[in-house]
């Protein structure tokens, strides 16, 4: 049964680097890298009860601690640009 | 026979929950504006962190392992919204409009 | 099962690569580089290598995205476009490729027990960890105390990129009244972040205090804890904005983290000599060797976890600083 979640988990992650790679707005692209970085801590978490190893649960719990701490950087980065870059955000 | 119960339990929220976390990323993948797939991306994160996590800790009893799933499950729990709001106030303040078009034609697919 | 993983996570790591290489938009780059990060985490995972994947997962995909993302708030957003020579680094790239290919064909299959390198020393270190040092974390005891010239020359190695990195960018000091002190308010506007965060900063601390001490155990160790306990003040300076950051921990203190976390190792290699042993032999350090090699190991990576901490920090606030003054 982990097998199974592990490969929808997996299958999730291609189709949110898909959405990385065609989104139009770079705002998709952030939306991917969160989905995938959520995704990975469900992976990690998944595959750790997978190969019977619950001490490595630590890397997952660190992974989604650490997750949010790049959306804010990106959240600040969009705060403190000019405003009229909105239109290069396309590309 | 209530070990057998547990399993079938397990089984089912894990299951439900992969089930949850594809038809997100295939949200996050087809819908048709921005702020639909924050909508699909989202939600589906969460639900999935409420479906797996406990279908895992089902399966281990009560041991540390336990724990640390339920402090990963929290924190997710904690980040994932911010995450989401972080991302779609940063899209928004920059000037990305949400779509208000009314309703298309086609009506098996909805606008935004 | 294995293989199906490798598989997927391979394919998705080329993917993700030839994406970084092709793309013009920098953000764009930034964000795909995060998610490489995280592709080969998930390797190192599959692979059985719980601590590298810790380190990987702890700086690159928080700390190295928001310094990369202080560098593009600083530089343009698209990359420009350079003339000429493409045939010639096309060509040397191919060539280089083809190369690297022909010299996998030697290599031993992927976990062969018969291949060269689980001959030499793996299997003394395998062997005889439980003797000398007893702990359960056999990459902890290679690291620590078979390899510690080895993690001494690293701490070294991370002071001086630290100390390049201040040295290009500057240190500037009594920063009291610089006008534009709202562009760096941080996210102090918006509410759910401000309260999430509030709650989050002091268990990534701790979480990192964890992961430091709890090294000879599990996955873990100096490198990660600074890692993460850095992540966690980093994600302070976001929230309040980064002059609350550095009344919080000036720079000051960040410098004597660096410098005294690798003084220490250096101490801990020096004390050990003062006591009869040779340099970095930390029998000597108690009465019973196996303890005196548990103890060494304690203080070392307390030096490498306050070197790394210090370090990233350092170079965050070098960059942000900047930010503020731009």
């Amino acid at each position: 049964m982990y097998i199974a979640v592990s490969l929808a988990i997996l299958v999730t992650m291609v189709l949110a680097l898909a959405r990385a790679l065609i989104g139009p707005t770079v705002y998709d692209r952030v939306l991917a890298a969160n989905v995938f970085g959520t995704k990975t801590v469900l992976l990690l978490a998944v595959i750790a009860f997978l190969y019977g190893r619950p001490d490595f649960l630590d890397l997952a719990l660190a992974y989604a601690l650490i997750n949010m701490v790049g959306v804010m950087a990106v959240l600040e980065f969009f705060q403190n640009r000019v405003k009229p870059d909105a239109e290069t955000d396309r590309d | 026979m209530i070990e057998q119960a547990l399993d079938v339990l397990s089984w089912i929220l894990l299951t439900v929950g992969g089930a949850c976390v594809f038809i997100g990323g295939l949200g996050a993948l087809r819908l048709r504006s921005f702020y639909a797939r924050v909508h699909a991306a989202s939600l589906t994160d969460t639900t999935a962190a409420l479906l797996i996590f406990p279908g895992m800790m089902l399966q281990s009893g009560f041991t540390l392992a336990s724990l640390k799933l339920l402090a990963i499950m929290i924190f997710l729990l904690l980040t994932g919204p911010t995450a989401t709001y972080a991302i779609a106030n940063a899209a928004l303040s920059s000037g990305l409009k949400p779509d208000a078009k009314p309703m298309d034609t086609d009506s098996s697919e909805s606008a935004t | 099962m294995i293989f199906v993983f490798a598989l997927f996570l391979l394919t998705l790591l080329v993917i993700t690569a030839v994406a970084i290489v092709r793309t013009e938009n920098l953000f764009v780059a930034v964000m795909l580089t995060s998610i490489y990060s995280l592709l080969m985490a998930a390797n190192f995972f599959i692979l059985d290598a719980a601590d590298v994947a810790l380190t990987e997962a702890a700086v690159g995909a928080g700390v190295t995205t928001v310094i990369f993302l202080s560098a593009l708030a600083l530089t343009a957003d698209r990359e420009k476009h350079r003339a000429g020579r493409r045939p010639l680094i096309l060509g040397t790239v191919s060539v280089l490729t083809m190369l690297i290919i022909y010299a996998t064909f030697e290599h031993p299959r992927l976990g062969d027990p018969e291949a060269p390198v689980h001959q030499h020393v793996a299997p003394w270190y395998l062997e005889k960890t439980p003797e000398y040092i007893d702990i359960p974390n056999v990459v902890t005891a290679v690291l620590g105390s078979y390899r510690g010239y080895d993690t001494l020359g690293e701490v070294f190695v991370v002071f001086a990129a630290c100390i390049g990195v201040l040295f290009i960018l500057g240190v500037r000091r009594g920063d009291a009244a610089t006008p534009r002190r709202e562009r760096t308010a941080g996210l102090r506007h918006h509410l759910i972040p401000q309260l999430v965060g509030r709650m989050l900063v002091p268990f990534i601390v701790l979480f990192g205090l964890y992961v430091q001490f709890h090294g000879e155990y599990g996955p873990g160790g100096g490198f990660q804890a600074g890692a993460i306990i850095a992540t966690g003040v980093i994600l302070y300076a976001l929230l309040e904005g980064e002059a609350a950051a550095l009344k919080a921990i000036p720079r000051s203190v960040l410098l004597g983290l660096v410098v005294g976390g690798a003084s220490l190792y250096g101490a801990v290699g020096v004390t050990c000599m003062v006591l009869g042993g040779e340099f970095l032999d930390y029998s000597v350090l108690s009465d019973d060797a196996v303890a005196g090699q548990q103890l060494g190991i304690l203080v070392i990576e307390a030096g490498v976890g306050m070197a790394v901490c210090g370090a990233l920090l350092s170079i965050f606030h070098a960059f942000a600083a900047r930010e503020s003054q731009a």
